[in-house]
């Protein structure tokens, strides 16, 4: 009897726990998992998507991509550069922001909330838009002012097409930053602050012997954000510059869905997008284990 | 403790507000040109409009059919969070309470998900969804949205429920209070702040999303802003006048939306940096 009991427990505590971890594991195996493994599947066969006879072709998409694909390699190339600049200028942005805004200011809330709205847009507008700014309100601005910067072929050059999709970005995304900034810089204790003035230590030790150390864990979430955000760089590149001019601003995530999608080399697309996995993990994961150690507890 | 308002702080002060109204100067760009005839567009975008002109709106209203664009991203972000709410808040408890080796693994094949990007997933995921008959379709995108959502959902109701104490379930469970009860009557009101940072942040990334919705919404009645605006924008290549207006359109919902919740968004946001 006191064995069926302590079934019929066991039983229901089962039944309990799937029918609250259930739902979340379902679609998260069925949108994530799956097609992940699908796609590593995939990425050795000859898929194009519309065929049903899928042929493995072993590691040959992998060796195209390595060997005879100029496109893709430029790609990684934009994208490495543009995620290097992005993270750095986003990052000083942001954090210069918190420091400024951090003070006693009378209109901190104010310039909080417009420092933070560009976030709202999506990328896809934001392109739009920008688009306008660069060609058609910087060159009123150039006429206006004669400054050269706004003079600049924005959009139409290479060199300067790579920077307006880096300026976009920081527009973009530096008040997010600094909003996790200041919360950081909120958190710590002004008393050791105080304590280091005193002792004669200048503003700029405060700020890189104290500060900086006490709220690196900001800096890990920041950066961990800002690479994953620049290495997916898709719909506002997309909308901005089209991946041009000459290719040069196409992102890997653009070469992917252009490959999959316009193409028709679902089996070469998902090669590409597991190599694009590997490369985004290792990154994040290097950085966030790179950054931690430095941390120190408070 | 406040420091006296200096001249230092009121020199800051100044260099602050010209920083913010350089960033806002984009938005000058957009609404002053949207409201301008095409030809004064071309003439001098940085000038103020001769005359206030609202036939762009009524234009583009048309061709991009907003309101439909409207309802259907509406009906998407609102169906795919409260979604993500329900299934990721009651699996994070769940695996808070029962602590062992399942809900650890759980805990980490959820979490570490999140380092895939979405394009290593998204062409299988289109054959998938053609194999379950779920494209074209909002609640196909919709379901798309809880296995993304999911992950960082979860993360954050995770961290979360373990900072509330378990006395008040135990004592609500032995009233003879069910599973559920507890759930819903008790821990999940104790959850609101969490929920109110998983809901800001989901309808920021859902609103916003460009590309889940371009390959699974085919049917032109089912686009959503975005995909009406760049559908617009193919077509009508360099019509800034009515382009502008479509962009005005495009981002006045989800800036009204911040602006009426900026509290609760910048806090949100914070909360969900920083575990």
């Amino acid at each position: 009897m006191e064995k069926q009991a302590k079934r019929k427990v066991k039983l229901n505590k089962i039944l309990s726990y799937g029918a609250f971890v259930g739902p979340a594991l379902l679609f998260f195996i069925l949108v994530q998992i799956i097609p992940f493994f699908m796609g590593v599947y995939y990425s050795f066969t000859s898929w194009n998507g519309v065929s049903s006879a899928v042929e493995w072709v072993g590691l040959e998409n992998y060796i195209t991509v390595f060997t005879d694909d100029a496109k893709f390699f430029n790609s990684f190339l934009f994208t490495t550069k543009f995620m290097l600049a992005a993270v750095l200028i986003s990052n000083v942005i942001g954090f210069g922001l918190a420091l400024i805004l951090n003070a006693a200011l009378k209109t901190k809330n104010i310039l909080r909330t417009v420092f933070f709205i560009p976030n709202v847009i999506g990328g896809l507008l934001l392109g739009f838009i920008w688009q306008f700014i660069f060609v058609k309100g910087f060159a009123s601005i150039g006429n206006m002012t004669d400054i050269g910067f706004f003079k600049l072929p924005w959009l139409g050059d290479e060199t300067t097409a790579f920077w307006g999709i880096v300026i976009v970005f920081a527009w973009q995304i530096s008040g997010y930053m600094m909003v996790i900034y200041i919360a950081a810089l909120q958190g710590v204790d002004t008393s050791l602050l105080e304590a280091a003035k005193m002792d004669g230590a200048t503003n700029w030790d405060v700020l890189t012997k104290i500060m900086i150390p006490l709220i690196l864990p900001a800096f890990t979430i920041c950066f961990f954000l800002t690479i994953s955000m620049a290495f997916k760089i898709f719909d506002l590149n997309l909308s901005l510059t089209g991946g041009g001019p000459f290719n040069s601003t196409e992102s890997v995530a653009i070469n992917i869905y252009q490959e999959a999608f316009m193409n028709n080399r679902y089996g070469l697309g998902t090669a590409k997008s597991i190599l694009f996995f590997i490369v985004v993990a290792l990154f994040t994961t290097f950085q966030v284990m790179f950054t931690k150690k430095r941390e120190v507890e408070a | 403790m406040k420091k006296n308002y200096s001249k230092r702080t009121f020199l800051l002060e100044i260099f602050a507000i010209m920083l913010g109204l350089i960033f806002l100067v984009p938005f000058y760009f957009v609404f002053i040109n949207s409201v301008k005839g095409f030809s004064e567009i071309l003439i001098d975008a940085a000038a103020l409009p001769k005359e206030v002109l609202f036939s762009n709106y009524a234009k583009v209203w048309e061709v991009i059919s907003f309101q439909d664009a409207f309802l259907n991203s509406l009906i998407i972000t609102v169906l795919s969070i409260a979604g993500i709410v329900v299934i990721s808040s009651m699996a994070a408890w769940k695996m808070v309470r029962t602590p062992g080796k399942l809900s650890k693994f759980l805990f980490i094949f959820f979490v570490s998900a999140m380092v895939i990007p979405f394009q290593t997933v998204m062409i299988p995921l289109m054959k998938l969804g053609g194999m379950l008959g779920i494209m074209n379709s909002i609640p196909g995108i919709v379901i798309m949205y809880f296995g993304f959502g999911v992950s960082l959902s979860l993360f954050l109701y995770h961290g979360f429920v373990k900072t509330i104490p378990q006395e008040i379930e135990e004592s609500a469970r032995v009233d003879g209070c069910s599973q559920f009860g507890v759930f819903w009557r008790i821990v999940f009101p104790l959850l609101k702040p969490i929920t109110v940072t998983v809901i800001i942040l989901n309808t920021l990334w859902i609103w916003n999303d460009y590309l889940l919705p371009l390959l699974v919404l085919q049917d032109a009645e089912l686009r959503t802003i975005p995909l009406a605006t760049s559908s617009f924008f193919a077509q009508y290549t360099k019509q800034w006048d009515m382009g502008l207006a479509a962009l005005v359109l495009g981002i006045a919902p989800v800036i009204v939306f911040f602006l009426f919740l900026q509290k609760h968004i910048i806090k949100g946001i914070a909360a969900g940096s920083i575990k």
